[in-house]
């Protein structure tokens, strides 16, 4: 490869001048056109805001041939019935429930395992071995959800049925613990970032101060670091609310107000594959239910994308 | 400075080999939880793999399916996004690090693709099916518009339907935050000098970044994109709420048709109960997985080749 500063020089001095008036049009061209690109980023925001509400809104007000669902009914129901057949319920809550038991679980593994890994890889691990377990955690990270949603029911779920029989072939436990393997290279390297970008210094005063290793991770560098790490949590657990393969391949497909581990559950991300993967009828209530639970699904993200920027913004500590 | 209670130096050095051994059990354990996931695929997998079972099409019959359609299906489709994607994207990094007054505007463009990144993919699904595959209920009940010759490759149907074109453009949807992120952090890289030794030569703003700062950027551009579209690769979800087919026996042969990808193929196979059909979903994710492992090696590669030190 030419290097830069080389095709600098050999730019400047190749053939005839372009004519100035030429150069600014062309100037002008380029700018606009990569203006339309970034603007695309605010037209696709644009469009999921308006089909999500658009479709939320008709479900929630009602299709010419049956009455509306509601909204408050829908944010505050906890029964969630769709089928035909039977009184239908349209209640959130159950598949919001089912979201939350699993991402919590998933948390509960991945959060704690992320980060005391990011803390061995960034204060104690020899630079060698650092390297060879960050490629490993590329792996990890590369690895598509539906082979984690495949490990979930292939080996994850016999292993726990052989601890208790209260595990059925589909559970909530199975499906956060999936959940939680995919989402623990995020915290582990988006935590290891962040206490890597902490200043050498500041671990130099610790340990002249006669502290220990421990002590300078966990009381100098940790602290220092928390704003990056809680944004890694945040970014996360919004991966793990968002997961959809996992559940819907080892979570089953009963959406109950539960926070046993060992029952089924239905999650939001599930709900939506059910409808599309089944023979739903396009313009039938259950079909327009997956738009308003997927505005919900979105909303939630977006709160958790918008604190973890602004923790990040507010907290974060400057070094020299 | 708050009281900072005295702790004896033993005990500190205890709780320093404590937690050192927390340390290496943890990462053992992730370690393990990847030996176990691979080594679990591969004996579950690895006796359906051979040439035929790349070769054939899906089947109703365990013993007789192949993945020809969801491999074909996979690389039309990451082709597609590769084109869309990565064009927009880095031409989104470009404007936003080297075009754009810092402002609220700008400001507001790189919130919003923080936001986006955020986004569940199935969502995206949902995005794409209205927007890509139906244009937002145009024409919806009525015959679509035919466009160009159906034999050919580039033969076009208004509204896209759910066919490779659809797929693509949804995915380059899902990874189009990732592009633009990973292109500004490479944008971001160059050292200013080399910017300011080209504008002080005369060059405009454009003659500087196509010269100057994208070459330099290139290798760490690359890197990204091809980390995007390995997570493209593997991306279901879209695909599943775009209708992919169950039973797809033909490879695509222009952009209107119907396939599947390599991991919605998975999905099915797992969906079925037999376990003969478990079986060959994970000689499925065997290929999936050997196809995502050269994509990272590729990605070293360029890493290593085209990075040359900028000082």
């Amino acid at each position: 490869m030419v290097s830069p500063a080389v095709a600098a020089s050999t730019a400047a001095s190749r053939g005839t001048p372009i004519p100035r008036a030429a150069r600014d049009r062309s100037e002008v061209l380029v700018k606009t056109v990569l203006l339309s690109f970034s603007l695309l980023s605010i037209v696709t925001t644009f469009s999921i805001v308006a089909v999500l509400g658009f479709e939320a809104w008709r479900f929630f007000t009602g299709f010419p041939d049956t009455p509306g669902i509601g909204i408050i009914p829908f944010l505050t129901g906890t029964e969630w019935n769709p089928l035909l057949g039977g009184e239908q319920k349209f209640g959130v809550l159950p598949l919001v429930c089912g979201t939350l038991l699993v991402t919590f679980i998933a948390g509960a593994i991945a959060l704690p395992i992320g980060l005391i890994t990011a803390i061995f890889l960034s204060e104690y691990a020899p630079s060698r071995l650092r390297i060879v377990l960050k490629s490993l955690l590329e792996i990890l990270a590369g690895v598509p959800t539906v082979v984690y949603g495949f490990f979930a029911v292939a080996i994850i779920t016999p292993a726990l049925q052989r601890f208790s029989d209260a595990f059925g072939t589909f559970n909530a436990l199975s499906a956060g613990i999936a959940v939680g393997i995919m989402i623990l290279p995020v915290v582990c390297s988006l935590s290891e970032d962040a206490l890597r970008a902490v200043p050498q210094s500041l671990r130099d005063g610790s340990s002249a101060l006669g502290g220990t290793k421990f002590d300078t991770s966990v009381k100098v560098v940790l602290p220092a670091a928390l704003s990056g790490i809680m944004a890694s949590f945040l970014l996360a657990l919004t991966r793990a609310i968002g997961e959809t393969m996992i559940v819907a391949l080892a979570a089953g497909g009963l959406a109950q107000m539960t926070l046993n581990p060992t029952n089924p559950v239905q999650t939001m991300t599930g709900w939506i594959v059910d409808i599309f993967f089944g023979d739903a009828q396009a313009n039938s209530v259950e079909y327009a239910s997956s738009y308003a639970v997927a505005a919900t699904l979105f909303l939630m993200t977006l709160v958790l994308t918008l604190v973890g920027t602004a923790i990040l913004k507010r907290f974060r500590e400057e070094y020299e | 400075m708050t009281d900072v209670p005295h702790v004896p130096v033993g005990r500190r050095i205890l709780a320093n080999r404590l937690f050192l051994a927390v340390c290496v059990f943890c990462t053992g354990l992730a370690v393990c939880v990847l030996a176990v996931l691979i080594v679990s695929i591969v004996m579950d997998g690895v006796h359906r793999l051979s040439p035929d079972f790349i070769a054939n099409f899906a089947s109703r019959k365990p013993q007789e399916a192949g993945i020809r359609a969801p491999l074909v299906g996979s690389i039309w489709v990451c082709a597609i996004c590769a084109l869309t994607a990565l064009p927009i994207g880095v031409g989104t990094a470009i404007y936003l690090e080297e075009f754009a007054k810092r402002g609220k505007f700008t400001e507001f463009i790189r919130i919003n693709i923080s936001n986006l990144s955020g986004v569940p993919s199935v969502v995206y699904g949902i995005i794409g099916l209205t927007a890509f595959s139906r244009f937002f209920g145009w024409r919806a009940g009525a015959a679509p518009i035919a466009l160009g010759n159906p034999d050919s490759m580039l033969y076009l149907q208004l509204p896209f339907g759910s066919g490779v074109l659809a797929g693509g453009l949804t995915l380059a949807l899902v990874v189009l935050p990732i592009v633009i992120v990973a292109s500004q952090e490479a944008i971001r890289a160059v050292p200013n000098s080399l910017r300011q030794g080209s504008l002080a030569l005369g060059s405009t703003r454009w003659q500087m970044v196509s010269q100057i700062t994208l070459p330099a950027s290139l290798p760490m551009i690359m890197t990204g994109a091809i980390l995007a579209m390995s997570r493209a690769i593997g991306e279901a979800a879209p695909i599943l709420v775009l209708g992919a087919p169950l039973l797809v026996l033909e490879t695509p042969t222009n952009l209107m048709s119907d396939f599947t990808v390599l991991p919605m193929q998975v999905f099915n196979w797992m969906k079925r109960s037999k376990a003969s059909f478990q079986e060959i979903a994970a000689a499925a994710i065997i290929v999936q997985l050997a196809v995502l492992m050269s994509f990272n090696a590729f990605a070293i590669l360029v890493r290593q080749r085209l990075q040359t030190p900028l000082q």
